[in-house]
């Protein structure tokens, strides 16, 4: 058996007489950097959300690290590792970088004790220094006397990698995290996606831009209609007529041709 | 000091600690109109365990018994009234708030419409005492993990649950907690006028403490104590500046321009007086840019 740290099966979503999500299944190997693409409506997002939990699952288990975390409650799935990032980016706009990141790891001081702990009073504390910490690794300054709205759209994407970092996951879910960014930025996140997948985090990506899915991820599954209609290597999924005819459209006249990225 | 600066400090110190009571779940984003309810709940409380044809117990310990009362009231009505949001919530608690009051006023052994005298007396400087230790609790309460999650709902309740936040367990405490604030500024209230009626905790009331904290700003501790000072200070301070320049009808109008003024605030301030992004540079002029600039690397 390969060691899979996520594991879906014949997962089913419905909204309406819509179905979204048709009878999917797929293995997230650990360790790895895998991308899910497809088409816009393809259920990308769709699949981000009922792995954690934002909507219910119709039919179909999610098991995460050998722990079935189907109708785990939405609250409680980022305890067993899986953390995520947005694809418009959902930092808290009053906090600032430090509170943001000192957000994500929440999961991990529930108790009494923890709860009622004064972070923000004291200016130097274990938490704080974690957190200031992950932003410095990140490459990013804790940019004391700023919310975070105020900060270049770049930087917040990062921050958002790094919030959901210190919750410790074992899966980092990142919905289009290069989207709107530029080539300097988008550089600058791979880096740190690199970072992050060499400290043994697996990577599960949602990404238009196909040119950043094939520097960094190493398994591509590909999505339509709420089905799963290829899955093999970034290099593989070029050649795949099914993949092409998605999202290009079949074309009779003439054979497909290999075509430049798919976005 | 003299009896005016008495009686306006005495007000002063109430409505801290009944803003405070309100801050706490509207750092959250919940708004509650019904301070009303909750300080009218405290005051009878004290009042009757204090009371010698009540309970007869020691004035301090009513005033504890009285928190934890209300505290436990609060408690229970969180769970219904959470489930309503915004507007619905601001109906919610207006209702309890009716609620409370229409029970009060038909209790007879509450003394009920003529109102309840009660037997010790609080002098200003407990209240004092009092509205500087809810001012630390909060600044406290607000700096904790807890403390940030409820800021965290305020802005995205979804992300803050998919980052563990147990929402409905934050905003319970927070509605909780900021109800037995309320409780203890309504058992403070009774003890310090020796006569509490119904009639005189009104929706005016409950208007005016969730103003002092819209107005003071919901995002840091400051808000409501900015708010609950500028409230009670100002409309004072032009009635003396109206009877120093001889103007009647300034001291007459005075509403007029404060109502104006208020207006004028949420025009130019419309998250509150003072916000996140303020204190933190206030903060960062005060430490001379000691704080460090770790690794800013745009």
């Amino acid at each position: 058996m390969t060691d899979n740290v996520l594991t879906i099966s014949g997962i089913h979503k419905s909204f309406g007489g819509l179905k979204v999500i048709d009878d999917v299944s797929l293995d997230v190997r650990r360790g790895s950097r895998t991308a899910l693409i497809g088409p816009n409506g393809a259920g990308k997002t769709t699949i981000f959300n009922l792995l954690t939990g934002v909507y219910p699952i119709d039919d179909g288990t999610v098991v995460l690290d050998g722990i079935d975390i189907s109708h785990v409650p939405s609250q409680d799935r980022v305890i067993h590792g899986m953390s995520r990032s947005f694809q418009n980016i959902r930092l808290m706009p009053h906090l600032s970088t430090i509170e943001n990141v000192m957000l994500g790891q929440h999961s991990r001081a529930r108790s009494f004790g923890n709860l009622m702990f004064p972070l923000g009073l004291l200016s130097k504390n274990k938490w704080r220094d974690e957190a200031e910490a992950a932003l410095e690794n990140a490459g990013i300054g804790s940019y004391p006397g700023e919310v975070v709205a105020n900060l270049p759209y770049g930087v917040q994407k990062r921050i958002e990698v790094v919030r959901a970092m210190v919750s410790q996951p074992k899966l980092l879910l990142l919905d289009e995290p290069a989207a709107g960014l530029n080539e300097i930025e988008t550089r600058q996140l791979q880096e740190l996606l690199e970072n992050v997948s060499a400290s043994g985090v697996t990577i599960l990506v949602v990404e238009h831009d196909m040119h950043f899915v094939r520097n960094l991820c190493d398994h591509v599954v590909v999505l339509n209609f709420g089905q799963k209609i290829f899955e093999g290597t970034p290099d593989e999924v070029h050649q795949n007529p099914a993949v092409l005819e998605a999202y290009l459209g079949r074309d009779d006249s003439q054979p497909a041709k290999e075509t430049t990225d798919a976005s | 000091m003299s009896g005016y600066l008495e009686s306006q400090l005495v007000i002063l110190c109430l409505s801290i600690i009944y803003a405070y009571g309100i801050f706490l779940p509207a750092a959250s984003g919940q708004l509650n109109l019904g301070a009303a309810g909750f300080i009218t709940l405290g005051a009878y409380a004290s009042g009757w365990f204090n009371l010698s044809d009540g309970l007869g117990i020691s004035m301090p310990l009513s005033i504890v018994l009285a928190m934890l009362f209300t505290g436990a009231v609060s408690f229970m009505i969180a769970f219904p009234i959470l489930r309503t949001r915004g507007v619905y919530m601001v109906l919610a608690t207006f209702a309890f708030a009716e609620v409370v009051s229409g029970l009060t006023i038909n209790m007879e052994f509450l003394g009920a419409a003529a109102g309840m005298p009660v037997d010790d007396h609080a002098p200003v400087t407990i209240l004092v005492i009092a509205a500087i230790a809810v001012i630390l609790f909060c600044f406290y309460f607000m700096s904790t993990r807890l403390g940030l999650a409820l800021r965290s709902i305020h802005d995205d309740e979804s992300v803050s649950v998919l980052f563990g936040v147990n929402v409905r367990l934050a905003k319970v405490a927070a509605f909780t907690v900021g109800g037995m604030l309320m409780g203890l500024g309504g058992a403070l209230y009774g003890h310090h006028y020796n006569y509490i009626e119904a009639q005189s905790f009104n929706v005016l009331l409950s208007i005016y403490i969730l103003l002092y904290v819209l107005l003071g700003g919901t995002q840091t501790a400051w808000g409501p104590l900015v708010g609950a000072i500028f409230f009670t200070v100002v409309p004072e301070l032009i009635r003396n500046l109206a009877i120093e320049i001889g103007s009647t009808w300034l001291a007459d109008s005075r509403f007029i321009f404060f109502g104006g003024f208020i207006v004028l605030m949420m025009v130019i301030r419309p998250e509150g007086v003072i916000t996140r992004t303020m204190q933190d540079r206030v903060a960062s002029i005060f430490s001379g840019g000691r704080r460090k600039n770790s690794g800013e690397a745009e």
